[in-house]
């Protein structure tokens, strides 16, 4: 029993490291994500003063400092003196910042200074009693903690500093660039949603594309003798180190010929020309690991190439196909060079939004935060929806015991 | 229906000859084993006619067509793999009807043949379960149903039974042969096993190394086996073989001196052999036919040999005697009674009605 309980005990330890690394690599992850969906629910001001830790921290003015300094006069309801009636927000709006207030204690009020200076509060219980009274008397109004203005702002791309969407709305209402109908600004060129309608039109033709064509090609590599198919798979391996920035020359010249530039079309066949290599040598790899058997079988009861293809071979590849969507989804989601140089700003993308987000607005990280994350939840809902076709042991019960 | 004729078949792989000039005549209905050792070619000659390798040279035949350009969907044949090659991402009820829907065969059909043949396999409770969730025994039989229920005119199995054990294997030969049997298709079965072979053949096709060395009923193959290569590959333990014997004349006596000893050859061949007086020949005799003095069986040829005993297994009904006399071994299968015991000195009986004389050069039987 002893011994059991000992074995168990260094297994703990051993693993130690293990479970250290694990939960460090989820801290490394999920902090700055934790961090940047904090701050993109907050309101400008708040993300200015403090960091998204400080959330949890109580923001209610506390009264300690007036009970301190100020009920004897004022009373417990602020408005004990009549003259000066703290419970008023004229009065207090007076007040713009701690030094207005501070002056009013060198005052003589009844013959007496307001308050001697040995009783004055110091500059942090100026600021409490500031607050307190600002809040009580509803000079300002309180901000909310969370808001979900700053995706609103950036879904319609509403970039102005200082206000919001909806202020400006209400305050000064449509203007030529503005209806203040939320899904009708949404959808004008520069606003974000547009960008992200704009990235999925880019990349789920991109991904499904080059999927498609690899599985056909890989097909043909895995299971058709046909003159020069070792050579062809070398020369498609070796198209993989072929850099991009290379051919961007040729092939804007190129779509220039075709009239291709600025088109979703152009953008696509980059994507998918670039994407197939990879897609090809790790279909064909999967594919060629199916039992041959199993496709043989499938002839046999007549099916032709093409309804293998489709009926057996598809079905057992999904854990690459799933693979590979993910791989060539994020990557095109989170290109910007390709879009930025064949879509520039005709029909621009998410991350080409970003980018411009980042020139108009130097200091609105509450806008990019939540840009940003919109742009990095999508590839997070994909990567979610496909990882449950990672599955295991597809292939079992096909062939053997 | 239909019979299948291999007419100089050749398939080599570059300088590599996996089939050497076969030819083969089955007639419709017949069961036709194919058997041999790894690597001999058995699989291929079966993958040239289901259409799954391209034939090198010569012609295959079904009925009486030339199969070599027809596609595999289109020689009305169905394969049972080793492997089974069930497909595992479909119910054992699709498994079965995907060869039937390819062929645009009617919905109501399908289901009646579907059931038919899954109620004669006795699988018919299985249908809605996937591949992964049977036994090997029933993968087996759903393999077997997913070929038969097409009703193929040939129905090829490349060694179905080696991924079974032991005990299912026993039943599913008699599975298989019986199924022969109420469907009365031909049948072509490849394995390296010679008791599946025997068993189940009606004719066995022997090949080796590309070759088809004798093909012949089981009894025949038995009894009379044309070469050393059958002889020795037919029958289990397997014939003793003498290699350095020869054949002389003595007095009206015609002896085979094996050089451990000498036995006499009956009379009635006497006239066979005569043309090989003096040459060299291989002298065997299979453990069967080796009785152990004390009991020798009635109506046999009896030439006493006398052979220390190196190795005594029982095996209850009998008794495996590894005999050795001047450094050769040879095995004789004796009666359980027998008293033998290791290191004893021994006299045996060889049956020289049944014994076998081959040319020591072409290895062919002296017929």
């Amino acid at each position: 029993m002893n011994r059991v309980l000992r074995e168990r005990l260094i297994s703990i330890i051993n693993r130690i490291p293990l479970h250290v690394a694990v939960i460090g690599l989820c801290l490394i992850w999920i902090l700055p994500t934790l961090g940047l969906l904090i701050t993109s629910f907050r309101p400008q001001q708040a993300v200015n003063e403090t960091g998204w830790w400080e959330v949890v921290k109580s923001q209610e003015p506390t009264s300690t400092a007036y009970q301190t300094y100020c009920t004897d006069c004022h009373g417990a309801n602020l408005s004990a003196v009549p003259s000066i009636d703290l419970g008023a927000s004229d009065v207090v709006s007076g007040f713009t910042n701690t030094r207005r207030l501070a002056v009013t204690f060198n005052r003589e009020y009844n013959g007496a200074v307001h308050i001697p200076e040995d009783q004055r509060p110091d500059d942090e219980s100026l600021r409490e009693i500031l607050d307190y009274l600002r809040i009580e008397s509803g000079a300002i109004k309180m901000p909310p903690r969370f808001t979900v203005n700053n995706y609103k702002d950036v879904m319609v791309g509403y970039d102005a500093r200082g206000g919001t969407y909806d202020q400006a709305c209400e305050e000064e209402g449509p203007t030529p660039t503005r209806s203040c109908d939320f899904w009708e600004d949404a959808t004008r060129s520069d606003a974000i949603f547009k960008g992200v309608l704009n990235s999925f039109a880019v990349s789920i033709p991109s991904t499904i594309l080059p999927i498609l064509l690899a599985g056909f090609a890989a097909y043909a590599f895995a299971w058709l003798d046909f003159r020069g198919r070792k050579v062809m798979f070398a020369l498609l391996v070796g198209l993989q180190i072929v850099p991009l920035q290379m051919t961007l020359v040729p092939v804007f010249r190129l779509y220039a010929d075709l009239g291709l530039n600025g088109s979703f079309l152009g953008v696509w066949l980059f994507h998918t020309g670039f994407g197939l290599p990879y897609a090809i040598y790790l279909m064909r790899n999967f594919i060629a690991g199916l039992p041959r058997e199993i496709v043989e079988s499938a002839y046999l009861d007549g099916a032709g190439h093409w309804r293998v293809f489709r009926v057996i071979i598809m079905p057992l590849a999904l854990p690459a196909i799933a693979a590979l969507s993910i791989f060539q989804f994020m990557w095109v989601w989170n290109d910007l060079l390709v879009a930025l140089i064949f879509l520039g700003n005709k029909a621009p993308v998410l991350t080409y939004q970003l980018s411009q987000l980042m020139d108009s607005l130097g200091g609105g990280w509450h806008r990019m935060t939540a840009a940003a994350f919109i742009s990095m939840a999508i590839p997070l809902a994909v990567f979610l929806l496909f990882q449950r076709y990672f599955v295991r042991g597809l292939l079992s019960g096909s062939v053997k015991g | 229906m239909a019979s299948v004729s291999y007419r100089n078949v050749w398939k080599r792989w570059g300088d590599v000859v996996a089939v050497h000039d076969l030819n083969i005549d089955i007639p419709d209905g017949e069961f036709l084993v194919f058997v041999g050792p790894s690597g001999c070619g058995k699989s291929t000659s079966l993958r040239m006619l289901a259409g799954l390798e391209e034939i090198s040279d010569g012609e295959i035949l079904i009925g009486d067509r030339v199969v070599n350009n027809v596609a595999p969907k289109d020689r009305d044949i169905a394969m049972v793999f080793q492997s089974y090659a069930l497909y595992p991402h479909m119910t054992v009820y699709d498994n079965m009807a995907f060869g039937l829907r390819l062929r645009r065969t009617p919905k109501q059909v399908i289901d009646e043949r579907v059931r038919e043949t899954a109620a004669s396999l006795g699988i018919e409770q299985l249908l809605d379960r996937r591949p992964r969730q049977l036994s090997g025994g029933q993968r087996q039989r759903v393999a077997v149903g997913r070929a038969i229920v097409r009703e193929p005119a040939v129905f090829l199995l490349d060694e179905p039974l080696s991924n079974l054990d032991a005990k299912l294997r026993v039943e599913a030969r008699t599975f298989i042969s019986k199924l022969h049997q109420r469907l009365g298709t031909t049948f072509i079965y490849v394995t390296h096993d010679q008791v599946e072979a025997m068993t189940m053949g009606q004719r066995i096709a022997v090949l080796n190394a590309g070759k088809l060395m004798q093909i012949d009923t089981p009894t025949n193959l038995y009894d009379h086996p044309g070469n050393v290569f059958v002889a020795g590959f037919i029958g289990s333990p397997s014939m003793n073989f003498f290699d350095n014997s020869t054949l002389f004349e003595e007095g009206g006596k015609m002896i085979v001196d094996t050089g451990y000893f000498r036995v006499e050859v009956q009379k009635e061949r006497h006239e066979l052999y005569r043309p090989h007086l003096g040459k060299k020949v291989v002298f065997g005799i299979r453990p069967d036919n080796i009785a152990h003095s004390q009991f020798v069986p009635p109506g046999i040829i009896p030439a006493p040999v006398e052979a220390n005993v190196d190795v005594v297994e029982e095996m209850g009904h009998e008794k495996i005697l590894y005999l050795e006399e001047g450094g050769k071994t040879f095995l004789a299968r004796v009666d359980p009674r027998s008293d033998v015991r290791v290191g004893q000195r021994t006299q045996v009986i060889f049956n020289m009605a049944v014994m076998h004389l081959f040319d020591a050069e072409t290895e062919q039987a002296l017929q």
